[in-house]
């Protein structure tokens, strides 16, 4: 093993060793936050479930039974009982886990790249720029998230694709204003003044000086909004206004299992305890991963 | 003051009015026709341009949105397709409701929220602080309507304590103070207010947890002041910020209650924007949505000025 490796790269190696770089750092810290870990570990078994949901579930998710309709939690065959078409709620809350997380995740990283763009942009050319851009952001800023995501989904239409592009337009301005914000501060810093007076031009400038600095912390701010996007997500299928039945979403199950909770109120509360658990874990991993990378504390 | 009052209401005009163009385009992006839920599909073509001359359809964007805002400013916000009545009275009396419970659950979630973010800043990093911070954490993370759902469950299936759902004995008009109304209100107030409640205790417990780190409040533990003595001082430093979070929550609330309003059939304007959307009656659609969204930035306006009223330094940044 020794004899691969030529001096200088031993050398490098043991700087690295001596002085861990800004991401290592991260990355130590996080695994010595055993709340952060666990919550790590259950979004990663979420997504295999969704991913293994046809080799997971026992039954068929839209299968539907008019003499087997709600029966109780630990019914034999089924273990988490039947809804009120009579289909399995195991084999649904499993499928529900694919577009559940894709309802609530994909917004976030779209507007995280639309959003961190419009405010970077924004935040290093200021002047005239910088206020038309964000004054557009505060009039959707302006709107509360919930009231902004049903008015989109709302006059658009129900359907998965709508109501990607109404949680997506809701995290652009949140994003954009704390991009806007990180940028404007490091534009002021000297090493930016620095390497434009040593002559590096102005995209430059933005992608090695000021994207490397402000990108840190609009990740971390746009890893806190997952969960609050897994909640509004599951809040419009749960309105009637994301995906459509017979689909297997958590948000939708937990409105058509309305109806059912004079007849049997555990089952119609379960697919609400998968929302809960998806959103507290997104919560706690990027509460964690805040405070690893907080370098001052 | 007045000065500062001023600038922020110039700041405001220009959001106002981006809001007020966003609301009417609402309709024309819309898929479909905004004539196709009026109309039946077999109406004759002179017909259809009848009522799209009534309607102003046919008339250019900004002619159409010039109309519609001039309305809109003497409290005209048109005709509800579905019940044919005024769109400005059916929101007038829908947001007595949403206000009573908004008001409801802030005052709940901010009497808890700031007890528990006050008791874990002062004891930082001890069991206290665990606990708050778990029990903000689940506030956060909570699926609103599912805890609806599940204190329904609880105190209305199982117990019978309280009604699962409506707005009172006398439906949405009548309100009279008294345990038959308040019945109706204690369940979406407790589940709204949990809202509030961890975003307020996760802010109070940084503010406090900061105040005591600062000079002050350690020359005054040196003087020899009392600890009660020291955390009035911690209070009176906190208030500012803890109040405009407060409103700002309000604020949210009251924009943002659709999926409360929903899960117990509480007829405010979350109940009424939802019933449009199902309706597709568009101007009611429209008009709860420019109400609640101007509401928010009214709201947004006067926290920021009381806030900078309270506390000169805001003023000055």
């Amino acid at each position: 093993m020794a004899a691969i490796i030529t001096q200088d790269k031993a050398m490098a190696v043991a700087t690295v060793a001596r002085s861990p770089g800004y991401w290592s750092g991260v990355a130590r810290r996080l695994s010595r936050d055993p709340v952060a870990l666990v919550a790590l570990g259950l979004i990663i078994l979420l997504v295999a479930m969704a991913i293994l949901a046809p080799y997971l579930a026992p039954y068929d998710p839209t299968k539907a039974s008019m003499i087997r309709r709600l029966k109780p939690i630990g019914t034999p065959g089924y273990l988490l009982g039947t809804d009120e078409l009579g289909r399995d709620m195991l084999s649904r809350l499993i499928y529900g886990a694919r577009l559940s997380l894709i309802m609530g995740v994909i917004p976030v990283p779209i507007a995280f790249v639309i959003g961190s763009a419009i405010g970077i942009v924004a935040g290093y050319v200021g002047g005239i720029t910088n206020t038309l851009i964000m004054r557009t952001v505060d009039v959707f800023y302006a709107f509360p998230s919930v009231l902004l995501a049903v008015a989109l989904s709302g006059t658009l239409g129900s359907g998965l694709g709508n109501a990607l592009v109404s949680l997506t337009v809701v995290f652009i301005p949140q994003i954009a204003r704390v991009a806007e914000s990180v940028t404007t501060q490091v534009r002021r810093l000297d090493y930016v003044d620095a390497a434009r007076a040593s002559g590096a031009k102005g995209h430059t400038i933005i992608l090695v000086h000021v994207l490397g600095n402000v990108l840190g912390p609009i990740f971390v701010f746009a890893t806190s909004l997952i969960s609050v996007s897994m909640i509004l997500a599951s809040g419009l299928s749960f309105l009637g206004l994301g995906v459509r039945p017979p689909d297997a979403e958590w948000g939708l199950m937990l409105n058509t299992l309305r109806t059912a909770i004079y007849v049997n109120p555990m089952v119609a509360a379960l697919p609400g305890v998968m929302i809960f658990l998806t959103s507290i874990c997104f919560n706690l991993f990027s509460d964690g991963l805040r405070s690893a990378m907080d370098v001052k504390s | 003051m007045l000065l500062y009052g001023l600038k922020r209401l110039l700041h405001v005009i220009p959001v106002a009015f981006g809001v007020s163009i966003v609301c009417f385009m609402l309709i024309h992006i819309a898929p479909g026709d905004p004539l196709a839920a009026i109309l039946p599909s077999d109406a004759s073509a002179e017909l259809q341009a009848q009522m799209r001359s009534f309607y102003g359809l046919d008339r250019p964007l900004i002619v159409q949105y010039g109309l519609w805002i001039w309305r809109a400013l003497h409290g005209d916000l048109g005709v509800s397709i579905a019940t044919g009545r005024s769109v400005s009275g059916e929101i007038a009396a829908a947001s007595v409701n949403s206000i009573i419970l908004a008001i409801a659950a802030t005052l709940i979630g901010f009497t808890l929220g700031s007890f528990l973010g006050f008791l874990a800043g002062v004891f930082r990093g001890g069991l206290v602080d665990r606990l708050a911070s778990g029990i903000s954490m689940l506030g956060v993370s909570v699926p609103h309507y599912w805890l609806g759902m599940v204190l329904v469950i609880v105190f209305s299936v199982h117990l019978g304590w309280l009604p699962a759902m409506g707005g009172g004995p006398g439906g949405s008009d009548g309100r009279a103070v008294g345990w038959d109304y308040i019945r109706y209100l204690v369940l979406p107030a407790i589940t709204m207010s949990v809202i509030p409640m961890g975003i307020i205790a996760r802010t109070i417990r940084s503010l406090v947890a900061d105040i005591l780190s600062q000079d002050f409040t350690q020359a005054l533990a040196a003087k020899g002041l009392m600890t009660r003595q020291i955390l009035r001082h911690v209070i009176r430093n906190a208030a500012p910020t803890a109040i405009s979070v407060m409103g700002l929550q309000l604020g949210y609330l009251l924009g943002g209650s659709i999926l409360i309003e929903t899960v117990f059939s509480w007829p405010g304007t979350g109940f009424l924007l939802n019933g449009a959307i199902f309706t597709r009656d568009l101007p009611v659609l429209q008009g709860t949505i420019l109400v609640l969204a101007m509401f928010f930035v009214l709201v947004n306006l006067i926290v920021d000025v009381v806030q900078g009223t309270i506390d000169p330094r805001i003023q000055r940044s």
